[in-house]
């Protein structure tokens, strides 16, 4: 019943229009950061400011689909995307840190009075070898992590509970000045990536641009993972674990498979997310931040490939006008987000358009 | 004529204090140190009237002349006052005073100190003087004497004495060599002995960890085995019950100041019935309507959890507010000159060990904890046996929620008292109720103790961080034995 937004809907709207207003979506996305290289007083022009939010809300609907995979699909609630999301985001850190910091040590070091780098810090300042670090640092944790707790079939709300101590633990541990990752203030003063001077418009366009080809291609990956046999199984995992054990299959491959899998999407958009705001720090991880998330998928509609987008984009925008217009109420309106989408809208935004579509 | 005598020499003592007191108010300032120093070196019970109106600036009560003190004589009359007070049948006093003697005895002092310490009858005292009297000897010039004062060093367990000992052994202090040796077994004697303190200190700052999860945890694994849904809002309980300790507090203060000091007790069933009805209020709006579907039951319990913490803070302010410790649970008893046990914690022990004693037979004596232990075994079967399962749903909700509510009120005795107490609290219990099993009285206290002494003895060897990370870790590997936690019911149920 739960099948891919992309069929039903096309389905029901008929494939045009469907593929029309996605087409339109697409072009106003890559237009935008043509638009903000536009001379400053051209009445099209996209300040800076916007590029940003539009960029950072982006990334976080990468990390909406990433965890639709794992909670939509295959039943796994995790409270701990914001650790992967951050761990992507620090590996290129400490690239950005060493771009800026030249031959010397990065500035929070000097600070600390240390000589020199820290093991895990050599090789950063190729860009090649940080690419590989936002891979391999949450793809690594997610499968030592993804591997004990499947083989010990833990699920459901112990999962979430275990993933969101995870979170909680990376947090307290990159608080920490010894831990190497600037402690409270985290990475921040960036310079140049590549060469690039990162605050220039054309590298911010770019980026924008990057973040936008990894949003389709991890759509695309999603849509063929869930439209795959490998997709029916998943769904079986997350309504009947056990009959598809009686089956003859083994859910603990699949599931480490797509918590993996999500979690180096996750890193992914971490990576791209701290070149454009500029800062990384351990409130990143905090439990609050991950959870959040969550509300983005439930908003939309899980189980769907659209609906986290859809939320993520909804959620965020409404924040950041929300923190400027009314701060104090913000966390109300949250909160009732939360009961209200659990309440009364279990399957999301999507699910709601899809009952008004059928007659 | 025999009479006469004795008057007279009942009046000498008053006579001698009097005339002491005029000549000290008259005498130059290098005069009355040396007076000082030697009333210190040879105390008689009868001074001690005059030295305790000299600390006040005076030399009789009623009398109106002042004394003009430096600080060089006020620390003399200090030690003085302490010397004689040496002399006082009061144990306490006698304690105090030969602590203060650690600190500033003098050379002269000696004799009469060593008379005094053979002859104290008190165990407590008797260190304190040893120590005093050691730190003396250690200055002088016979290396006979600074043995025996290092030997006297090792026998006591105060910190004190191993700072002592440390500096002795700094190169170029000690010329002596038996000395030096002596000073390196007294050393390591001190050390070990502090390292017993230390450690009960450790095992002690565990327990009462513990216990404070124990509070926060017990009425999360009732609600979880129950209903099967994780509360995220239960940290907010526990934040309710702190906060209506300070409303209970501020009101007392307000209209019945002379019970502010019972106001714990007070606050305890007014802590209970907040929790509880916000809870049981909860479970009819909100999560009743979520059953079978854990996961979103816990999203909207978040919810609830943020909406209370901003409505505490719009309220109450961002600040943390001051809740006071009651006179009888400030303080606490001195185990070891290293080891002090406050009375707080201590009480909120034993509060805890109650509380479980009161949910164990509430749940296993009752009528409704029949009810309660039948919904959570068969939900099914029990509602056609004919129990009102929503009823009974909703009563273990507000019991874990009071329960909870409780908590808050031990927390508020020990801890800081602001918006966001609950959150810090609610990964740590969740671990608990994972660690412990589900429903589990046993499984819960165990696991509460446990994680709590584990963190305080991990968290001095490896840091408060990585000792939680460690603990994680275990707990991950843990579960790998034993899936179902330590307690598991045993049953054949698969979805």
């Amino acid at each position: 019943m739960n099948q891919p937004l992309l069929v039903t809907a096309s389905q029901k709207a008929g494939p045009r229009l469907s593929l029309a207003i996605g087409a339109v979506v697409v072009l106003l996305l890559l237009a935008l950061p043509l638009l903000s290289l536009l001379p400053a007083d051209h009445a099209l022009q996209v300040s800076a400011y916007t590029l940003t939010l539009v960029g950072k809300i982006l990334c976080y609907a990468i990390v909406a689909l990433a965890l639709d995979l794992v909670w939509g699909y295959a039943g796994l609630l995790s409270l701990g995307h914001g650790l992967f999301f951050a761990l992507g985001g620090y590996a290129m850190g400490m690239y950005l840190m060493r771009q800026a910091a030249g031959d010397g040590l990065p500035g929070f070091m000097t600070f600390l009075s240390w000589t020199e780098l820290p093991w895990y810090w050599a090789g950063t300042q190729h860009f090649a070898w940080a690419l590989c670090l936002v891979v391999l640092a949450p793809g690594l944790l997610a499968l030592v992590f993804g591997f004990f707790a499947f083989r010990s079939r833990i699920k459901g709300v112990y999962f979430s509970i275990m993933t969101q101590a995870l979170t909680f633990a990376g947090m307290l541990l990159f608080f920490r000045n010894e831990t190497g990752f600037g402690g409270n203030n985290g990475f921040t003063s960036f310079r140049t990536i590549l060469g690039f001077d990162i605050a220039a418009q054309g590298t911010r366009a770019v980026l924008f641009l990057l973040t936008v080809g990894l949003l389709l291609a991890s759509l695309y990956l999603c849509w063929r993972l869930t439209q795959s046999k490998f997709g029916r199984l998943l769904t079986a995992v997350r309504d009947a674990e056990n009959r598809l054990m009686f089956c003859g299959y083994d859910p603990r491959g699949f599931k480490l498979l797509v918590w993996v899998l999500s979690a180096v999407l996750c890193g992914l958009a971490g990576a791209l997310y701290v070149p454009q705001v500029g800062i990384i720090n351990p409130s990143e991880m905090s439990p609050t931040n991950s959870i959040e998330a969550a509300v983005w998928v439930a908003l939309g509609g899980r189980g769907t490939l659209i609906g986290p987008l859809l939320g993520a984009g909804l959620v965020n925008g409404m924040k950041s006008w929300f923190t400027v217009a009314f701060p104090e109420f913000w966390l109300f309106f949250l909160g009732a987000l939360f009961i209200l989408v659990t309440l009364y809208l279990p399957k999301g935004v999507v699910g709601l358009l899809k009952k008004r579509s059928q007659p | 004529m025999l009479r006469l005598l004795l008057t007279l020499l009942l009046l000498l003592p008053l006579a001698t204090q009097a005339s002491e007191g005029e000549f000290f108010l008259t005498a130059k300032p290098a005069e009355q140190a040396r007076l000082l120093e030697g009333w210190a070196a040879q105390p008689d019970a009868a001074r001690l009237p005059l030295l305790e109106n000299l600390r006040q600036g005076r030399i009789a009560e009623g009398d109106t002349r002042k004394v003009r003190l430096n600080n060089r004589l006020r620390s003399l009359i200090d030690n003085a006052l302490a010397s004689h007070q040496l002399l006082s049948d009061n144990t306490d006093t006698r304690l105090a005073a030969a602590q203060q003697l650690q600190k500033s005895a003098q050379p002269a002092q000696m004799a009469f100190l060593d008379r005094r310490f053979a002859s104290e009858p008190d165990a407590a005292v008797h260190a304190a003087l040893g120590l005093a009297l050691a730190n003396l000897q250690l200055g002088a010039s016979e290396p006979a004497v600074r043995l025996a004062a290092v030997r006297l060093l090792g026998e006591t367990g105060d910190p004190v004495a191993r700072t002592r000992l440390e500096a002795l052994l700094q190169p170029g202090v000690e010329s002596d060599a038996a000395v030096r040796t002596a000073a390196e077994t007294s050393l390591a004697q001190v050390k070990r002995k502090l390292m017993v303190g230390e450690l009960l200190g450790q095992a002690f700052s565990g327990l009462s960890l513990g216990s404070i999860l124990l509070l926060a945890a017990l009425g999360l694994a009732i609600t979880f085995g129950l209903l099967g849904v994780i509360n995220m809002a239960h940290g907010e309980m526990l934040m309710l019950g702190a906060y209506s300790t300070y409303m209970v507090q501020v009101l007392l203060q307000r209209y019945a100041p002379g019970a502010i000091e019972f106001y714990p007790l007070i606050a305890l069933p007014v802590a209970f019935a907040v929790s509880a009805g916000v809870g049981m209020a909860l479970e009819r709006t909100v999560i009743r309507h979520l059953y079978g579907r854990p996961l979103e039951t816990l999203l909207a319990t978040w919810g609830i959890s943020l909406i209370l913490i901003q409505a505490i803070r719009l309220l109450f302010g961002a600040q943390n507010v001051e809740v006071s410790n009651p006179a009888w649970l400030s303080g606490g008893i001195q185990l070891l000159p290293n080891l002090v046990l406050p009375y707080n914690r201590l009480v909120i022990i034993g509060f805890a060990l109650a509380v479980v004693l009161l949910t164990w037979l509430l749940l296993n004596r009752t009528r409704l904890g029949l009810n309660v232990r039948a919904v959570t075994q068969n939900r099914n079967m029990a509602a056609c046996c004919g129990v009102s399962t929503g009823r009974v749903d909703m009563l273990a909700f507000g019991l874990g929620s009071g329960i909870a509510g409780l908590g808050g009120v031990a927390l508020s005795q020990v801890g800081n008292v602001g918006p966001d107490l609950g959150q810090s609290y609610i990964i740590d219990s969740f671990l608990v109720v994972v660690l412990g099993g589900v429903g589990q009285l046993a499984g819960s206290l165990w696991a509460a103790f446990g994680l709590g002494i584990a963190n305080k003895l991990l968290e001095p060897q490896i840091g408060a961080v990585l000792g939680k990370i460690l603990i994680l870790a275990l707990i991950i590997l843990f579960i790998q034995k034993r899936p179902q936690g330590l307690f598991a019911l045993k049953g054949r149920v698969i979805d």
